[in-house]
């Protein structure tokens, strides 16, 4: 009935899972009980669970996001701690705790960290940037949002019953395959990869066509903001590399549960297949975290410059290249897998070329900062960071592109080092600073400075100290994932390490503070006019938050940095008379059922409960067809309402006439 | 009330620098640092070289990310504000040209490097080579000296100056080889082999370990490679002989069974075929390697043929 479910599922083995458990239901109990108790559950039904709005589903995205870096980051530091200590010891955490524990921090902060928050951030910015009421297709991005809460969701519940994987956040067979793990941890992380991996790939279409179909009628490819460039290259990418990770992940599905034989070590099955597919995911993988990033620190610089953008064309053809070539670069993944030389060389030299565009970039912030004005917003500080930080994970990346060079530091802390040195200056130092900076647009008052600087030097001196001992220990020999060790010169580093954890740590304790200061003093905090900071893109003409239908009136772009045009022009806030209904999508459970079954299928296997498995299926078909055949799934909102709402923000912006002085300093 | 906030504080930084210090002390004897022998050495040399030459785009973005976020910051900034300026020919040319160039030196020696360095590669002439089959196991190392009718685990001893040719396979989930003093790494795969050729110029002991994470006994899954006088390797040969533990199919299944933390061990005498038998457990037709056009690693140790040589 139950499959291989049974009590000694749930985790009374080891006081440290109890613990680990005991939070997780504990935190979840909490939260209901608080909804229950202020009596909150229609609200959240009706106002955001069911969402469509763009913006809703961004925040809710966001919110996930920042949930799960905590959870990601308390395995970081378990991590860090156990390894600070473990020298001829066992440490207090065994062998097969801390491979759970490495596996679940790097699953989490890539599938469950990384890509929501980007993708929450997509989803509230770019709709805007482009003049848009909305997203194309609003139910799918619902579905996109609630399949990677279900993904996350199975990762959180692997912690309560059963165990998670092993294998690390790659899962490479043939030690992921069922003869090496039998246990229902890698189909956690593959059920929970499938899942998710399917909200992503829609997540990417739907961007791709938001972007090409939906954007204000006069505005051209050419006059796009740089985030909306990164955000469409990064939706193709997903688009196209994701059903890789899909079939990988199929694949070794089948492997383990109905005995095929594409990874194992005997009956023909090869290992060398999967690291290439996963590979051809991977490394987009990389670029799909890192471009969004790019994008923002492109505006956020040209903003808190007061300027405009230096080589415009240049950035944009840049992450075009960086989009196609990513393609072309996967196997230096596995330079000691023993492909000929001719073989590693060209993927070495394909790798590389990857860092001139990279290059071009770096060059043209910095002289977008160049005689311009600028201001230390904590956006900006995230923005410098990353500049100075990133250079560093660049050349290590440069230099492991070099197969000989790859030869002595695969599998070393300095790999550790270097894919953390590019993807936390690189890729979440940019969506912090794109949290700092949209903010105010999403919730309608502005973020606390202080609390924003304060995490801002914690999060980048913990950093340093978190990893630079790493690439040291790459040199001294030290592999990644040991959970003990008996060399004494290896500790100091891991101490010094663990110390930067430490100062990460307060970093996250400074932004959970900011927010909750901010949220506190938000009636002193009003964003009045929706264009804190005398922005440049059209996501600042809107209010914040922004009316539903974001534009009562589609945008009359002309220039690149459209908003900055109109301001300059004199027409970013005229008056319009002649409004028109708009229509826009009603809300709609459907997604959250979705989510939720998805969730069901993935654990149903993963502990062989068929019943559920064909129940769930056709619960999917039953939810697919239904909405199908729905006829009202929009709503219209009257013209007179919109030219209700309007006329009290033009009253509002009369009061608040934006003088330079009000802008953010 | 100050300094009692203030001397945790300088405990803190002063043990943080001491740790510092000590750890900078050791990186110099580091076994990447200081390689002792002639592949690592190379590996070593094209990491600095490649890091060098990226200095000339890497100090520039530093000087010039310091100085204008202090010319140009907003408060008390000296520099000249030009908020529509954005498009300058020059800059894009040298932005563009100058990592190009550094790229394309950096190819250059991608190529050259990948064909000296192909872990494939003979580095000398059979006679003066060691034949090592290498067998990966949870979670440990057996190498078997073919030639020489020994084996061992745990333990790649060697004469010194004498290149080591090592044939690798697994006997378990994907391993990675690698002896940071020496040079690597190549993976070690079940039912196929792959080939590392190293050679050690000084006497002494070298840690290797598995870099591939395979379980339980993963972090202990370390070796060493010794390298010795010629003498002294006979003398080892005789002394492996000279054990009242031959390696025949049974005691292989033995050691083959997990376990952590495995000492050295030694063998008089191998059975025959023994490292063939471990591929075909999992391929039908193990003669083909890793390298499908080359002449297989099993049936020809010899590399006749092969331009690589």
């Amino acid at each position: 009935m139950l499959g291989r479910l049974g009590f000694d599922a749930l985790p009374f083995y080891s006081a440290i899972a109890f613990g680990g458990a005991s939070i997780t239901v504990l935190g979840g109990l909490v939260v209901l009980l608080l909804v229950t108790y202020f009596g909150k559950w229609r609200y959240f039904w009706e106002e955001w669970l069911t969402s469509l709005d763009h913006k809703r589903i961004g925040i809710m995205y966001i919110a996930l996001a920042l949930v799960m870096l905590v959870r990601g980051f308390v395995d970081a530091l378990m991590m860090r701690s156990q390894q600070a200590i473990a020298l001829n010891s066992n440490g207090y955490l065994a062998p097969e705790h801390f491979d759970q524990v490495f596996s679940s921090h790097g699953t989490i902060m890539i599938f469950f960290m990384a890509m929501p928050f980007l993708t929450g951030l997509i989803n509230i910015v770019v709709p805007q940037q482009i003049g848009a009421r909305d997203v194309a297709f609003p139910f799918m991005n619902s579905i996109s949002l609630w399949l990677t809460a279900a993904g996350a969701a199975l990762v959180m519940v692997s912690l309560v019953i059963g165990k998670f994987s092993t294998a690390g956040w790659t899962g490479y067979p043939p030690y992921s395959g069922a003869e090496y793990s039998p246990g229902v941890g890698v189909d956690y992380w593959i059920w929970a990869l499938l899942v998710s991996g399917v909200g992503s790939t829609m997540t990417g279409i739907n961007f791709i066509v938001t972007i090409l179909k939906c954007r204000a009628p006069k505005m051209r490819l050419m006059q796009m903001p740089l985030f909306t460039w990164t955000t469409l290259c990064t939706s193709i990418l997903m688009a196209f590399a994701f059903p890789a990770l899909t079939v990988v992940a199929a694949m070794l599905g089948l492997d383990r549960i109905l005995g095929f034989h594409f990874f194992t070590n005997d009956a023909g099955g090869n290992m060398m297949n999967y690291a290439n597919l996963l590979w051809i995911w991977g490394h987009p993988e990389v670029y799909i975290l890192i471009l969004p990033a790019f994008g923002i620190y492109s505006e956020v610089t040209a903003t808190f410059s007061q300027k405009r953008l230096f080589g415009y064309a240049s950035l944009v053809y840049a992450t075009a290249a960086i989009t196609i070539l990513s393609f072309s670069v996967w196997l230096h993944h596995f330079f000691t897998m023993g492909s000929s030389p001719n073989v590693n060389a060209v993927f070495g030299i394909a790798t590389m070329i990857i860092a001139v565009p990279t290059g071009v970039k770096i060059f043209d912030w910095v002289f977008t900062m160049y005689k311009g004005r600028i201001i230390f917003h904590p956006a900006m500080l995230f923005t410098i960071g990353f500049l100075v930080t990133f250079v560093l994970g660049g050349v290590s990346g440069v230099l492991l592109a070099l197969p000989p060079a790859d030869y002595l530091m695969h599998n070393s802390t300095f790999l550790v080092a270097h894919f953390h040195n590019v993807l936390i200056p690189g890729a979440l130092f940019g969506y912090f600073a794109g949290f700092q900076y949209w903010f105010p647009k999403a919730t309608g008052f502005t973020l606390n400075k202080a609390w924003g600087v304060r995490s801002f030097w914690f999060w980048i001196i913990g950093f340093y100290l978190a990893f630079m001992p790493l690439y040291a220990l790459g040199f001294l020999g030290m592999s990644r994932r040991m959970e003990r060790y008996d060399v004494a010169e290896w500790q100091p580093y891991l101490i010094v390490a663990a110390v930067g954890a430490l100062s990460v740590l307060i970093g996250i304790f400074c932004q959970g503070m900011q927010l909750y200061v901010s949220i506190r003093d938000r009636n002193k905090n009003i964003d009045v006019t929706g264009d804190p900071y005398n922005g440049r893109t059209l996501e600042w003409q809107t209010s914040s938050p922004p009316a539903e239908y974001n534009f009562a009136k589609i945008p009359d772009v002309q220039e690149i940095d459209a908003f900055w045009d109109m301001k300059q022009r004199g027409v970013a806030y005229a008056p319009a008379s002649d409004y028109e209904d708009i229509h826009l999508p009603r809300n709609t459970g459907v997604g959250v059922i979705l989510g939720g079954l998805g969730f069901l299928i993935g654990f149903a296997v993963t502990w062989y409960i068929w019943w559920l498995v064909v129940l769930c299926v056709l619960g999917v078909a039953a939810c697919l067809i239904t909405r199908a055949s729905q006829d009202n799934t929009f709503e219209i909102i009257p013209a007179a309402e919109i030219e209700a709402h309007e006329k009290a923000r033009s009253k509002a912006l009369e009061e608040h006439k934006p003088a330079p002085g009000d802008f953010w300093t | 009330m100050k300094h009692l906030i203030a001397i945790p504080y300088v405990r803190a930084t002063a043990l943080l620098g001491l740790l510092l210090l000590l750890a900078g002390c050791s990186l110099a004897t580091s076994p990447v640092a200081d390689p002792k022998g002639p592949i690592a050495m190379l590996e070593r040399d094209l990491l600095y070289a490649a890091f060098f030459i990226m200095l000339i785009v890497v100090i520039p973005v530093y000087v010039m990310v310091f100085w204008f976020i202090w010319r140009y910051r907003a408060k008390g900034g000296r520099g000249e504000y030009k908020p529509e300026w954005h498009k300058s020919n020059t800059i894009e040319f040298f932005v563009w040209s100058v990592p190009a160039v550094i790229i394309i030196t950096l190819g250059y020696l991608v190529w050259t490097y990948s064909y000296k360095l192909d872990p494939f590669k003979k580095i000398a002439a059979p006679e003066d080579t060691i034949n090592v089959q290498v067998v990966a196991q949870d979670w440990k190392w057996l190498f078997i000296y073919p030639d020489l009718g020994v084996a061992s685990v745990n333990e790649l001893a060697f004469p010194v100056d004498k290149a080591v040719s090592l044939q690798l396979t697994s006997d378990t989930v994907m391993n990675s080889f690698l002896v940071p003093a020496l040079g690597g790494q190549i993976y070690a795969m079940a039912g196929m082999t792959s080939e590392l050729n190293l050679r050690a110029n000084e006497t002494g002991r070298f840690r290797g370990r598995n870099t591939q994470y395979s379980g339980d006994g993963f972090a202990m899954q370390f070796f060493e490679a010794v390298a010795m006088t010629e003498e002294e390797f006979d003398q080892w040969v005789t002394n492996a002989r000279a054990q009242p533990n031959p390696l025949s199919n049974a005691a292989y299944e033995r050691l083959a069974a997990p376990s952590i933390d495995h000492g050295v061990e030694y063998f008089s005498t191998v059975q025959p075929g023994l490292f063939e038998q471990i591929l075909r457990k999992y391929a039908r037709r193990p003669e083909s390697s890793l390298r499908g056009g080359h002449p297989s690693a099993i049936t020809q140790t010899a590399c006749e043929g092969d331009t690589l040589c």
